[in-house]
């Protein structure tokens, strides 16, 4: 299992590299560049050469791309062409909010998404898995953008029990009570597609021949559900929990605009926007990296729940 | 008027759903307290904090008050630093830093007096400071967007006379200098001053903080030249979205919201929780048209374009009617506008019987989302130029590179510009080698009609320029102006002193008079 984590790794960091020097050509490939962003709409061409010269954007793009690759394998991520900070800062500072979010939002997804998938798989049929069914279907079908309108209109400018947003708060964890819609938001979609995974895989699981066998050996149907049938039942849901893990990591875009979290969707927005190359170069390699580590993770815990899928693979 | 309220801010903001009662024992508490509280003095309150939130420019924002680009930019510079002059809503020069200027009688030589002022750690401010400042600006490596204001200035020429007078010797003749000394991002830094980590400024609030793209907080500076602000601090906080700074405001959030749309105002206008300050002729929108180029080359097509624009349609649909319609003339309400000249109407007949003379069947219309209503104006001008039977195709370009694009390209585009002097309009836009002549209006005749009326000393017989000048435009000019948005802010009911201004004017953003229950 090393050996195969270690050359899972080694083709990770090709990919993240790969995702990299990609998002530099689409970025180069979108009309206009950071000079041009900038100017705005006072486009003096005069003003523009010059800051085209100020941020050597007249060298050839090659030249930069290999400038990059070469800072790159020092640990230098560049500096911004518009403010000149470091890309190194601009990712940390982005990189709080999204981690404070994402995390809190596995921590919540897993016990509750897992939970009601086992609860609907045991009493299947009967109404407790019909309102769970159906709860979670109806939820499913909500956008986030439309689900965060909604909440903010009600529970904080109606009821003015939590506040509406994050503005100018300075870290999402000195306020929590700014974190409870965001989080409601991002938990909504991930809680109804996991415990749906999780309810199928638990009904297929506790009819099955190995589980009829351990029952029938008499051991009690508190540890035959938990002990027995639900690592197996899970299994097939890890790859779903690593796609949503990936997603919240890659910064909400819609949730972090709405309650004006500045994680890393919004940084994203911001650098693309500016034509800000070293900065989406960056962010694509957290987001290439953060996805290789997630997925990484998910096949090695998915070989750990459940070996035998590993050797029929 | 409004009487101090003791209650809770919250408590007040909530009769929004149920809570009829609460919020009804709420407000009788505050009229009682109102009254044993010494209501009459009526006066400005001192003290609190005041949260304004402003869309922002994310990671990449900086204090270094020449580099001002987005309105936060602005706000937090201003709330900082002083510029010499600032505009008033009609945009005519007022003295800030400046005590008084005059000129010599061939307009070239401008005598500045500084008023007495202290920067924030006790040092005065001298023409030293000014002179660095704004060689700074002008530096030619540089690209601060100051530049341009201050162009006609010789730097070379000019010096000081004592520390507080400077000799300013222009390039040119320019009867409307002191414009420049309050254009857009020429704020005065002490000498020397290079690295704005923590910022020293002459303004009427001092730096505490700043995370870019999130906060900026700064403290009242007591020693400020004119009088110390009545808050006790001022926090820019950045909500780039609308919904999320009205949704901030309504939160309670934050005291004061920039640039609302004309639908939030419209949503809430009997809502007692918010109030909303909308400036009038804050924000031209139009169409440019390329005058060195076929189809509008022909005066007659500009001419038909002019006459076939419903502007009242336009101002209620785009701008849910907060708004002004145009004359095809910018600066509405502004010193020198030709208000004289008759508002242009509707008259598809005549039109027709232009472009049919002229030969036009089809134009297009470039476009891009880089402002609310853009697109939608940009639909409903096609539709109203089709009824005239022409085919009218629309080009939606790139946000992000529109305005540099369509100063070269195309034949007719989106237009929106803000509030500045008329004089600064011209000569930015339309003087041969003006640095965005988006309607490439090239003419001698009219470059020299401009260097004319900066070269006139007497008030009188520049205003018979001025007015010469928008004639022409009017007529065949290639900016078909058909309306002026409301500048929209809200503050919560607590806040006062927040002025009707157009944006980047002297009274826009100005915190250091606003103050709070």
């Amino acid at each position: 299992m090393l050996a195969y984590a270690a050359r899972r790794a080694g083709l990770g960091a090709l990919q993240v590299l790969a995702v990299a020097v990609l998002a530099f050509a689409l970025v180069e490939l979108l009309p206009g560049d950071a000079a041009v962003a900038l100017a705005g709409d006072q486009p003096d061409p005069a003003v523009i050469e010059r800051i085209r010269k100020q941020m050597r954007l007249d060298e050839p793009a090659l030249t930069r791309l290999g400038d990059w690759l070469g800072g790159l394998l020092t640990g230098d991520f560049g500096a911004s062409l518009v403010s000149g900070r470091p890309v190194a800062d601009i990712l940390t500072a982005a990189l709080e909010p999204t981690l404070i979010l994402a995390g809190l939002t596995m921590i919540l997804l897993l016990p509750l998404s897992i939970g009601l998938g086992v609860a609907a798989a045991r009493h299947r049929g009967r109404w407790p898995d019909r309102l769970i069914t159906t709860f979670s279907v109806g939820l499913y079908s909500v956008p986030e953008f439309a689900l965060a309108v909604l909440l903010v209109s009600v529970f904080a400018i109606g009821l003015a029990w939590l506040p509406p947003t994050a503005v100018g708060v300075p870290s999402l964890l000195a306020e929590p009570a700014v974190l409870v819609l965001p989080l409601l938001v991002l938990l909504a979609r991930p809680i109804c597609s996991i415990a749906r995974l999780v309810r199928a895989g638990m009904i297929e699981t506790l009819d099955s021949e190995y589980i009829a066998h351990i029952r029938r050996a008499g051991v009690s149907e508190r540890r035959v559900v938990f002990a027995h049938a639900l690592p197996n039942a899970v299994s097939p849901a890890t790859a779903q929990i690593a796609r949503t893990a990936d997603w919240l990591l890659g910064g909400v875009i819609v949730v972090e605009s709405v309650f004006v979290i500045p994680g890393l969707g919004t940084a994203l927005v911001d650098a693309v926007n500016a034509r800000d190359l070293p900065v989406v170069q960056g962010i694509a390699v957290v987001f290439g990296a953060t996805t290789v580590i997630v997925n990484l993770a998910a096949d090695l815990v998915a070989f750990r729940l459940a070996p035998r899928l590993e050797v029929a693979r | 008027m409004n009487e101090p309220r003791t209650h809770s801010p919250r408590l007040s903001r909530r009769g929004v759903l149920g809570a009829a009662a609460i919020a009804a024992s709420v407000s009788s508490a505050a009229v009682v307290a109102g009254c044993s509280g010494g209501g009459a003095s009526g006066g400005a309150k001192s003290g609190g904090t005041l949260r304004a939130a402003f869309a922002g420019g994310g990671a990449d924002e900086v204090l270094d008050p020449h580099r001002v680009n987005l309105f936060a930019d602005a706000a937090r510079a201003k709330a900082m630093y002083d510029k010499l002059a600032d505009l008033g809503s009609d945009m005519a020069a007022v003295p800030r830093l400046a005590e008084s200027w005059e000129s010599d009688a061939d307009l070239t030589v401008w005598t500045v007096k500084l008023r007495e002022a202290a920067f924030h750690d006790g040092a005065p401010v001298r023409a030293a400071d000014v002179l660095y400042s704004y060689q700074r600006i002008a530096d030619p490596e540089e690209t601060f967007r100051a530049k341009q204001d201050l162009a006609p200035i010789d730097l070379e020429a000019s010096k000081a006379i004592d520390d507080r007078t400077i000799e300013f010797v222009l390039q040119h003749p320019l009867a409307e200098f002191p414009n420049s000394l309050a254009g857009f991002g020429t704020y005065i830094v002490p000498e020397g001053a290079d690295d704005f980590a923590s910022p020293i400024g002459s303004g009427p609030f001092t730096y505490v903080s700043f995370t870019p793209g999130s906060e900026f907080t700064a403290a009242r500076f007591d020693d400020y030249w004119d009088g110390p602000a009545k808050l006790d601090r001022l926090q820019i906080v950045v909500a780039d979205e609308e919904s999320a700074r009205i949704n901030a405001l309504l939160g309670g959030q934050v005291e004061y919201a920039h640039d609302l749309s004309a639908t939030t105002a419209r949503a809430n206008e009997g809502n007692d929780a918010v109030a909303m300050v909308s400036s009038p002729g804050s924000n031209m929108l139009g169409f440019a048209m390329k005058t060195d180029r076929a189809p509008f080359d022909d005066t007659r097509a500009r001419r038909a374009m002019f006459l076939l624009c419903d502007r009242p349609e336009l101002v209620e649909s785009v701008l849910s009617g907060r708004g002004q319609i145009g004359n095809d003339l910018f600066g509405l309400g502004f010193e020198h506008y030709a208000s004289a000249i008759p508002q242009r109407e509707r008259d598809v007949a005549t039109a027709k019987t232009l472009l049919a003379e002229a030969g036009i069947q089809e134009i297009t219309l470039d476009t891009a989302d880089v402002g609310s209503g853009f697109l939608e104006a940009a639909q409903i001008f096609a539709e109203q130029v089709r009824e005239a039977g022409i085919i009218v195709h629309i080009n939606e370009r790139n946000a992000d590179t529109y305005w540099s694009e369509v100063l070269t390209e195309g034949q007719i585009a989106s237009y929106r510009s803000g509030a500045m002097p008329i004089a600064s309009h011209i000569s930015q836009r339309l003087l041969t080698d003006s640095p965005t002549n988006l309607t490439q209006w090239h003419m001698a005749d009219f470059d020299e009609a401009y260097l004319r009326l900066q070269s006139t000393a007497d008030d009188a017989e520049r205003e018979v320029l001025y007015q010469d000048i928008q004639q022409r435009l009017h007529d065949e000019g290639g900016y078909l102006i058909w309306g002026f948005a409301d500048w929209i802010v809200g503050t919560l009911p607590g806040v006062h002193g927040v002025e009707q201004a157009p944006a980047n004017t002297l009274e826009w953003a100005r915190f250091d008079k606003v103050w709070m229950d």
